[in-house]
């Protein structure tokens, strides 16, 4: 297929969607719409699992309270209920927010319990809290136990009465398209991009200053909020609601939709959804009189289903029937401005200012000492080169600096401010930027996406904004800002590419232009020259130079020798986690410690 | 509540705790070994328990079938890997293994009447067809993924926990079934009466217990196990063979959920759709614990076992929601305690 058909493909799609409910029987149109509704849930799955490595199997509880909470308000008599939920209960529309209100807080405080844990302790906390709420909706009195409460209302939309399945099938795809556009537009943003870092990305988030438990948390409640829209269509779709479709079975059902349609995309979650539900039908139907009994046998179908899946394609359908759409790549080249009004940029400190004081800094793991007691400074406009065999901990004293793993004792002090024992993102905010020795990009996201998270701190707009678009003229700020980085380390002809397509030296000049981005005034550069040619060094060199000359302190970590005494102002070298010599780059190449360190002794 | 009561209630969630312990044990180790979230553990209790009850009523039990598909597939998946190798002894000795013994004992267990046969033996033939469910399942299901992330594992896990209860259901019939005690009488101490099967379930437990802690702390062989779970490619190179380890850990956990589910069934009737419910409070049990203690998630399942058979008593109708909301304080003490984020595998 080529782009151009491609572009009518949306348009299409769309087009029949709207035409189906008059030439479909309702027996289509009902499957239609439990498509919508499964598939409005399994999108907040692709948030959760697909983009954002984590992942429940609880949301089904979630439209449970959707559903719940508007059939209870709009069956009980006004009489019975308290002077303020009587209020909501007066129509659908007020136990929507309802439902959503009190669904937000759930997952708040669920979230805020679990996602701070590591990955494996939110799925099975979601299937516990599943369970319990599952069985809740089961015993408690007013909502009707096991046989559920009934008679829910029709939803009244500006006079028209949505009665039956076709009228009903226009608000669900509604919703579920809102749905998709929404998230679409969301993970094409600044918040989109910490969201796309939590899968493998957390540590370097941080260092960028992302708060990665609130992107956590900002997926979760998403996620959560979408079920119970579902939950809320459900019930005024069927106008009935008891304890089973919100168990635990369901749940994973959702999670699976999710899988097979392709957790790493947005219109996975229709595909998989779709898939799920007409396969199940039709094995509802078929399967009980293939094998003779009665029973839920498409259970072992679904489940022998995922196992290949993820086994063969674990990726899901949704990009297979992309690949056969078309056979270029898929990658986007993304418009921006490129005459963006630039960023405001940081007041540099004056030349020579200390920067960055480490007193008597010791590091240690377990019984191992990483750093003992190491003490030195980084100015502003200079480049202090820590140097020093494998293994002596310079990339340990990085980490005790930026955050990252904070020291065990000692301090550590930035512009005047102790900052050891800070996070990173606060530490990252008040101007100190790194790059990684094991380089730590996201492989499959475009270097220009890659350098843009640098800026996460230069932009301001949320997650509202971003979901209905009104961040682009920030966004287009932070994209022009990132490429002027790319542009500035040399890489402009890469900006489009995926980074983990690149070879590593270049990774690293990515990295770089990805501090460069967080505009700091101290930069840490974790061996940015290894696995780069001569010509390379070369630029590279040039342009620490110039970063030095406009005020910027440097602080470099590597094993190029001629690289670094051709650049640092002053060097510290370490051994075995200790400080053994400091000087100026011609004292250290003559001390006879330094030399022992390095060549071996003279009398072996 | 009077003290004879208190002690009834008391005898009984001790016995399911004591059950839970089991699971919990066997989830505990599975995790540390091949970072697996073991979601079927409850699956083997069913399927343990059914088994010995179809035997007990004349019938060849489903199992029969699964064993033999299963490994008739392990085989395909093996031979598809030594053809390409050309490794066909390779092939050979996966035909054997997983073929020609789970032949030997469907047609063992077909030969004999084991309706007629004494309770050890039928104990033994149970155990004979459904363990060997454990090692094939992580051939088929497991170890082809055992370099992805924690979350697919889960995934897994949930998939192949689905497709279990489904065969159940198709092998074994929705009904429930109850299977007589390893002994009969009981031992009266002052006021409480305790039966046989209940001192079996707890003095099994407690033996399990101490081995499995004493395997993985004393020996070099347990800590060569744990080296696996940490870093696999480590763990090679240091002459671990990763994959044997991943069978073995199977082995055990689906012998101690079999087991468990032939200590289990005397006690309380079991359905197909019991074990997933089982399994989920050993699961609880072992988050109490941290998923990484054995003393501790004994501990945490002896808790669920009386905070179930009290909440019984006093607030039967909520009792799942009860023991199943009990992880929310755990979880909230744990993450109290929990300060930095950390990268996911």
């Amino acid at each position: 297929m080529n782009p151009a058909m491609r572009r009518f493909l949306l348009p299409a799609f769309l087009l029949l969607l709207a035409v189906a409910p008059k030439l479909l029987p309702p027996f289509y149109i009902t499957l239609i719409n439990y498509i919508g509704l499964y598939a409005l849930v399994a999108l907040g799955l692709v948030l959760l699992t697909g983009v954002g490595g984590l992942t429940s199997f609880g949301q089904a509880a979630f439209v449970g309270i959707g559903a719940y909470a508007t059939a209870y308000l709009t069956t009980t008599p006004a009489a019975e209920l308290a002077p303020w939920l009587a209020f909501f209960g007066q129509s659908p529309w007020l136990t929507l927010i309802f439902g959503l209100t009190a669904t937000g807080l759930l997952a708040i405080t669920l979230g805020s319990l679990t996602l701070r844990l590591s990955g494996h302790y939110l799925p099975l906390g979601t299937m516990a809290w599943g369970l319990s709420l599952y069985y809740l909706f089961g015993t408690v009195s007013f909502l009707g136990r096991q046989t559920g409460l009934g008679g829910i209302p029709n939803i009244e939309f500006f006079g028209i009465v949505l009665d039956d399945g076709p009228s009903m099938y226009y608000l669900i795809w509604a919703f579920l398209l809102a749905g998709i556009f929404t998230a679409q537009n969301l993970l094409d943003s600044r918040e989109g991009r910490a969201i796309r870092a939590l899968k493998g990305g957390i540590v370097m988030a941080e260092a960028m200053g992302v708060n990665t438990s609130r992107a956590r948390m900002i997926i979760f409640v998403i996620a959560a909020l979408q079920a119970a829209t579902s939950g809320w269509l459900y019930a005024h779709l069927q106008h009935f609601v008891s304890p089973t479709p919100f168990g635990l079975h369901l749940g994973i059902e959702y999670l699976f939709m999710a899988v097979v349609g392709g957790a790493g995309y947005v219109w996975g979650a229709l595909v998989g959804a779709g898939i799920i539900t007409i396969l199940k039908h039709w094995l509802q139907e078929f399967l009980p009189k293939l094998l003779g009994q009665s029973g839920n046998f498409d259970n072992i179908v679904f489940g022998i289903m995922m196992i290949v899946v993820l086994l063969r394609a674990r990726e899901g359908i949704f990009p297979l029937l992309r690949k056969i759409g078309s056979r270029n790549s898929t990658q986007t080249i993304k418009p921006f401005n490129p005459e963006a009004e630039p960023l405001p940029k940081r007041d540099m400190p004056p030349q020579g200012d200390t920067l960055l004081e480490v007193k008597h800094v010791t590091k240690r793991f377990g019984g191992l000492v990483a750093n003992n007691d190491l003490s030195f400074t980084v100015k502003a406009g200079e480049v202090m080169a820590l140097i020093g065999p494998n293994g002596a901990g310079k990339s340990t004293m990085f980490n005790c600096i930026s955050g990252v793993n904070p020291p065990t004792e000692g301090e550590v002090v930035f512009r005047g401010k102790v900052i050891s024992g800070m996070e990173s993102r606060d530490i990252a905010k008040l101007g100190m930027s790194r790059t990684f020795q094991h380089v730590r990009l996201l492989p499959t996201m475009t270097v220009l996406e890659n350098v843009a998270i640098g800026a996460h701190l230069r932009g301001h707009r949320g997650v509202i904004p971003a979901a209905w678009r009104l961040d682009r003229k920030e966004e287009s700020r932070l994209l022009a800002e990132a490429a002027r980085q790319i542009e500035r380390v040399g890489l402009k002809e890469h900006m489009f590419d995926a980074a983990g397509s690149l070879a590593l030296g270049k990774q690293r000049i990515v990295e770089i232009a990805r501090a460069l981005t967080a505009d700091p005034s101290l930069l840490l550069l974790d061996e940015p020259a290894a696995g780069l040619r001569f010509k390379e060094k070369q630029a590279l060199a040039e342009l620490l130079r110039k970063l030095r000359a406009e005020g910027m302190g440097i602080l470099l970590v590597e094993h190029d020798m001629d690289f670094v005494m051709g650049l640092a102002d002053r060097c510290t070298v370490m051994e075995f986690g200790e400080l053994l010599a400091e000087g100026l780059p011609e004292e250290i190449q003559t001390n006879p410690k330094v030399l022992e360190a390095y060549l071996g002794g003279a009398d072996e | 509540m009077d003290l004879s009561i208190a002690l009834l209630l008391g005898q009984d969630g001790l016995t399911n705790g004591a059950i839970y312990a089991l699971l919990a044990l066997a989830l505990v180790m599975v995790f540390a070994v091949t970072r697996v979230i073991f979601i079927p553990q409850g699956q083997f209790v069913a399927y343990g328990a059914l088994t010995m009850a179809g035997l007990q009523s004349g019938k060849l039990p489903g199992t029969v079938w699964l064993l033999l598909g299963l490994g008739a597939l392990a085989v395909v998946m093996d031979g598809w890997i030594a053809l390409r190798d050309k490794q066909l002894r390779k092939l050979a000795r996966s035909a054997a293994f997983n073929l020609l013994v789970p032949l030997a004992i469907a047609g063992l267990i077909a030969g004999l009447k084991a309706d007629t046969l004494p309770l050890p033996v039928q104990i033994l033939l149970s155990l004979l067809l459904v363990v060997p469910l454990g090692p094939l399942l992580y051939r088929v299901a497991y170890q082809p993924l055992a370099e992805a992330t924690v979350l697919t594992l889960l995934i897994v896990s949930v998939a192949v926990d689905f497709a279990m209860m489904g065969l159940g259901l198709l092998f074994f019939g929705p009904e429930a079934f109850r299977t007589p005690a390893f002994s009969e009488g009981s031992l009266t101490l002052g006021e409480l009466t305790i039966n046989a099967q209940t001192l079996w379930v707890i003095g099994c437990s407690a033996v399990l217990i101490v081995v499995l802690f004493l395997f993985f702390e004393k020996t070099l062989y347990g800590k060569a196990l744990r080296a696996t779970a940490l870093n696999r490619v480590g763990a090679r190179l240091m002459g671990i063979p990763t994959t044997m380890a991943g069978k073995l850990t199977f082995f055990v956990a689906a012998l101690i959920g079999t087991f468990s589910g032939l200590l289990f069934a005397p006690i309380t009737p079991i359905s197909y759709d019991t074990g997933f419910l089982i399994g989920l409070k050993g699961f609880v049990a072992a988050i109490l614990g941290g998923l990484g203690s054995y003393p501790l998630a004994a501990v945490g399942a002896v808790f669920v076992g009386l905070l179930e058979s009290f909440s019984s008593f006093w607030a039967s109708e909520y009792k799942e929601v009860i023991v199943f909301t009990i992880i929310i304080p755990v979880l909230l003490w744990r993450s109290l305690f929990s300060h930095h984020v950390e990268e996911e595998e």
